[in-house]
C-alpha cells in the first residue's frame, strides 16, 4: 500500500516536472507574452506573487529560528536549526530559479549589483536576497563540510556563527518587509482593502508568523516521513509565539483599515467589490481561526492538530500575498487574472524540485542528526512517535 | 526646462502627431485604439457624435518620474531638459516600471526574447539639436505645443482665464504626481481623458522613499539591539549556571557541616 502510494506520487511529481520543463521551453522560445496571462495592465502575476512573495515569506523561519538560538540562547529550539536553515536556503534559491523565469532580460541580472538606485524598493530587495542567500550558504556550510569530514571548515564557519546569524536577522526584516513596501507606490492601484503606509509591518509580521508555521508543518511531514518529530512542548511553545505575532498581525491590519476607512470595502458582501471583500475574509479566517485553536489546550496537546493549525496558517498566508500581488490589483487594471498552465506548471516544478532536493538532503546530510553539541548528538529532542 | 501643453478644445483628431510619432521613432501604423508597444502616442475620442472632444495620451514626463524611481538599475531616468528617457542595454525587465506608473504608459514588447519597455521618449535626440517634439511640430491646429514648461504654464492660465466657459479650471500635469512635463488642459473633466484624478499632489516616490530612507539608521539599531540581547541572555544563562554551582557548593558545604557534628 505504501509502495503503490509512493509510486503514484513519484509519477504526479514527474508530470509536473515535465509539463514545466515544455512550459520553460515555450517561455525561453516564444517569450514571456506566449507563456503568461501577464499583459500590460496587468505586468506581475503568478511568479511574481507566489514564487517571489509567498517563497521569500515560507522562508522566513530561518532567520526566526536561528535568532532565536543563536542571539536568545533558546538552546530549546537548537533541534531545529538545521531543518530550518536548509529549508530557508533551498527556498532562497528556488526564488532566485522563479526570478529568472520571470525577469524579461535575466541575463542583466548582475547590474544590479553595479548601477544602484538606492530610491528602488527593488534594489534593496535585490541586495538584500542576494546576501542572505550568501549567509545562507554559509550557515548551511557546516552541514555539507560535516558530511565530508572537513573539520577545519566547520571550526572556521562556526566561529563566525553568531555575527552571520545576526546579519541574516536585519537582512532578513529588511527585504521581508519591502516586499511589502513594492506596493507602497500604487496607492491608486491597490485596492484599499490592502493597500496600507504599514504594508511593511504587515509583510514582515506574516512572514515570521509563516516561518514558525512552516517549522510545525516540517516536524509534521518529517514525522510522517521519517517518524522523526519535534518534542510536542516544542511544538506547543513554536505555536503560541506564532499565535502570539497572527494577533498582532490581525489587531495592526483592523486598526488600519478602520483608522484609514477601509473597512467598509470588506462588507460589500454583493456586486462590485464582493469578490475582494471574500477574497479578505477568506484570508482573515485563515489566519484568525488558529489563533482561537491554538488558545485552546485540547488543540496544543495534539500534534495533529498542531499541524493541522500550521497548514491554515500557511493557507491564510498564500491568500494574503496573492491578495496584495494579484487580486488586490485586478480592479484597478479592469482585467480578471489567472495564470496560464504554463505559469502554474513552472510554479508547481518550482516546488516539486524543492521538495526532491529537501528529501535527498535530508538523507544524505547530517540535517536531522546534527552532532553539533553534545545533547543534540544524543537526539535528546526528537522523540520516537 | 522643456514642455509639451495639450489643449483638447483645439485638436480636431486628425492624427498628425500619431504620424509624425511613427515616422520619427520608426514604428509601423498601428489599428490600436490605445498606446502599445509600438505607438507612443494615440488620439482618442469621447463624447457623441457631433460634439465629440479629442485627447491624446502619451507619456507624462513627470517632474519625478514614478517609473525612474522603481527600477532597479536606473534604466529609466529623467533628463535636465525633461525627457524621461529608457536605456534597454542595462534593464533586468522586472516590470516594476509597468506596475508602478500611475498613468498605464509604459509598454512592454511581450512576445520578444530580448523585450524592452516601450514608450515616448519625448524626442530627447531632437530637443538636443534644439528642435520640437515631432508632434508639436506637426500639429497643424497648435492643440499640440511645445516650448519651456513655465511659459506654457502661463499660456494655459491665460487660456483659462480668457475663456472660462471653455474649459475645466485645472491645468492637469501642473501639480499631479508632483507635477509632469506634458501639461493638458480640456473642456471635459480630465477622468475621461483617462487621467486619473486622485493622484496626490506629492510625487509618488516619496511614498516608498519615506520607509527606504529609515533603514540605514534602523539597521544600526538592529545591530545594536540584537548584540544587546545576545549579550543580555548569554549573561542570564551564566549567572544561572553559577547559582546552581554555588547552591551545590553550599549543599556540599552543609553536608559536610553536619558530617563534623
Amino acid at each position: 500500500m505504501t509502495r503503490l502510494r509512493a509510486i503514484f506520487w513519484r509519477i504526479v511529481a514527474l508530470a509536473i516536472l515535465a509539463a514545466g520543463a515544455y512550459a520553460a521551453f515555450l517561455r525561453f522560445t516564444q517569450g514571456l507574452g506566449a507563456a503568461t496571462n501577464l499583459s500590460d495592465r496587468y505586468p506581475w502575476g503568478l511568479w511574481i506573487g507566489f514564487d517571489i512573495l509567498c517563497g521569500v515569506g515560507l522562508a522566513a523561519g530561518g532567520f526566526a529560528v536561528t535568532t532565536a538560538v543563536y542571539i536568545l540562547h533558546l538552546e530549546k529550539l537548537r533541534p531545529i536549526v538545521r531543518p530550518t536553515i536548509l529549508t530557508a536556503f533551498l527556498g532562497y534559491l528556488l526564488v532566485i530559479v522563479a526570478l529568472m523565469f520571470d525577469l524579461g532580460r535575466p541575463w542583466n541580472i548582475w547590474r544590479a549589483m553595479v548601477l544602484w538606485n538606492p530610491h528602488s524598493v527593488m534594489f534593496e530587495v535585490a541586495w538584500c536576497v542576494m546576501l542572505y542567500t550568501t549567509v545562507l550558504a554559509l550557515e548551511f556550510s557546516p552541514i555539507l563540510f560535516e558530511r565530508l569530514k572537513w573539520r577545519r571548515a566547520v571550526k572556521v564557519v562556526r566561529a563566525a556563527v553568531v555575527p552571520l546569524v545576526g546579519l541574516g536577522f536585519i537582512l532578513s526584516t529588511l527585504h521581508q518587509s519591502s516586499l511589502g513596501s513594492l506596493y507602497l507606490i500604487l496607492p491608486t492601484k491597490l485596492h484599499p482593502l490592502w493597500y496600507s503606509p504599514l504594508l511593511p509591518v504587515l509583510f514582515w509580521l506574516s512572514a515570521v508568523a509563516v516561518g514558525l508555521a512552516m517549522v510545525i508543518f516540517e516536524s509534521g511531514l518529517s514525522a510522517r516521513a521519517f517518524g522523526q518529530a519535534l518534542e510536542l512542548d516544542l511544538l506547543q511553545g513554536i505555536a503560541k509565539v506564532m499565535a502570539l505575532l497572527l494577533g498582532t498581525f490581525l489587531a495592526v491590519r483592523f486598526l488600519d483599515l478602520g483608522w484609514r476607512g477601509g473597512l467598509e470595502h470588506a462588507f460589500r458582501l454583493s456586486g462590485r467589490g464582493s469578490y475582494e471583500a471574500g477574497m479578505f475574509w477568506l484570508e482573515t479566517a485563515l489566519l484568525a481561526l488558529p489563533i482561537a485553536l491554538v488558545v485552546a489546550e485540547r488543540v496544543r496537546r495534539s500534534p495533529q492538530a498542531l499541524f493541522g493549525c500550521s497548514v491554515m496558517v500557511v493557507g491564510g498566508f498564500l491568500v494574503n500575498r496573492l491578495n496584495v500581488a494579484t487580486t488586490g490589483l485586478e480592479a484597478s487594471a479592469g482585467v480578471r487574472y489567472f495564470p496560464s498552465w504554463m505559469e502554474v506548471a513552472v510554479t508547481l516544478s518550482i516546488v516539486v524540485a524543492g521538495l526532491a532536493v529537501f528529501r535527498f538532503a535530508v538523507r544524505h546530510l547530517p540535517v536531522f542528526h546534527a552532532a553539533e553539541t553534545k545533547e543534540e548528538a544524543a537526539g535528546a529532542a526528537y522523540a520516537q512517535p | 526646462m522643456r514642455a509639451i501643453l495639450f489643449d483638447s478644445t483645439k485638436c480636431v483628431g486628425c492624427g498628425s502627431c500619431m504620424a509624425a510619432c511613427r515616422e520619427k521613432n520608426g514604428l509601423p501604423e498601428s489599428a490600436a485604439a490605445d498606446l502599445t508597444a509600438q505607438q507612443f502616442t494615440v488620439v482618442k475620442q469621447t463624447g457623441r457624435a457631433g460634439s465629440e472632444v479629442y485627447y491624446r495620451r502619451m507619456c507624462m514626463h513627470c517632474q519625478e518620474p514614478t517609473c525612474a524611481s522603481v527600477c532597479p538599475v536606473g534604466a529609466l531616468h529623467k533628463t535636465p531638459r525633461g525627457p524621461v528617457v529608457y536605456n534597454a542595454e542595462i534593464c533586468l525587465g522586472c516590470r516594476y516600471c509597468i506596475q508602478a506608473c500611475p498613468f498605464g504608459v509604459p509598454k512592454y514588447e511581450w512576445l520578444s526574447l530580448t523585450p524592452r519597455v516601450r514608450k515616448c521618449g519625448f524626442c530627447a535626440d531632437r530637443l538636443a539639436q534644439g528642435r520640437d517634439n515631432a508632434c508639436a511640430e506637426a500639429c497643424p491646429t497648435g492643440a499640440t505645443r511645445a516650448g519651456e514648461r513655465q511659459e506654457l504654464l502661463q499660456e494655459a492660465r491665460r487660456r483659462l482665464q480668457a475663456e472660462p466657459g471653455n474649459y475645466v479650471q485645472k491645468i492637469y500635469g501642473e501639480r499631479d504626481a508632483g507635477g509632469t512635463s506634458v501639461l493638458m488642459i480640456s473642456s471635459v473633466p480630465f477622468e475621461r481623458l483617462g487621467l486619473p484624478e486622485n493622484l496626490p499632489r506629492e510625487p509618488l516616490p516619496l511614498l516608498t522613499f519615506q520607509v527606504l530612507s529609515k533603514i540605514p539608521p534602523l539597521a544600526g539599531v538592529g545591530a545594536f539591539f540584537l548584540a544587546g540581547l545576545w549579550w543580555l541572555t548569554k549573561r542570564k544563562e551564566e549567572v544561572a549556571r553559577e547559582a546552581t554551582v554555588h547552591a551545590q557548593r553550599q549543599a556540599d558545604g552543609a553536608v559536610v557541616e553536619e558530617g563534623r557534628r
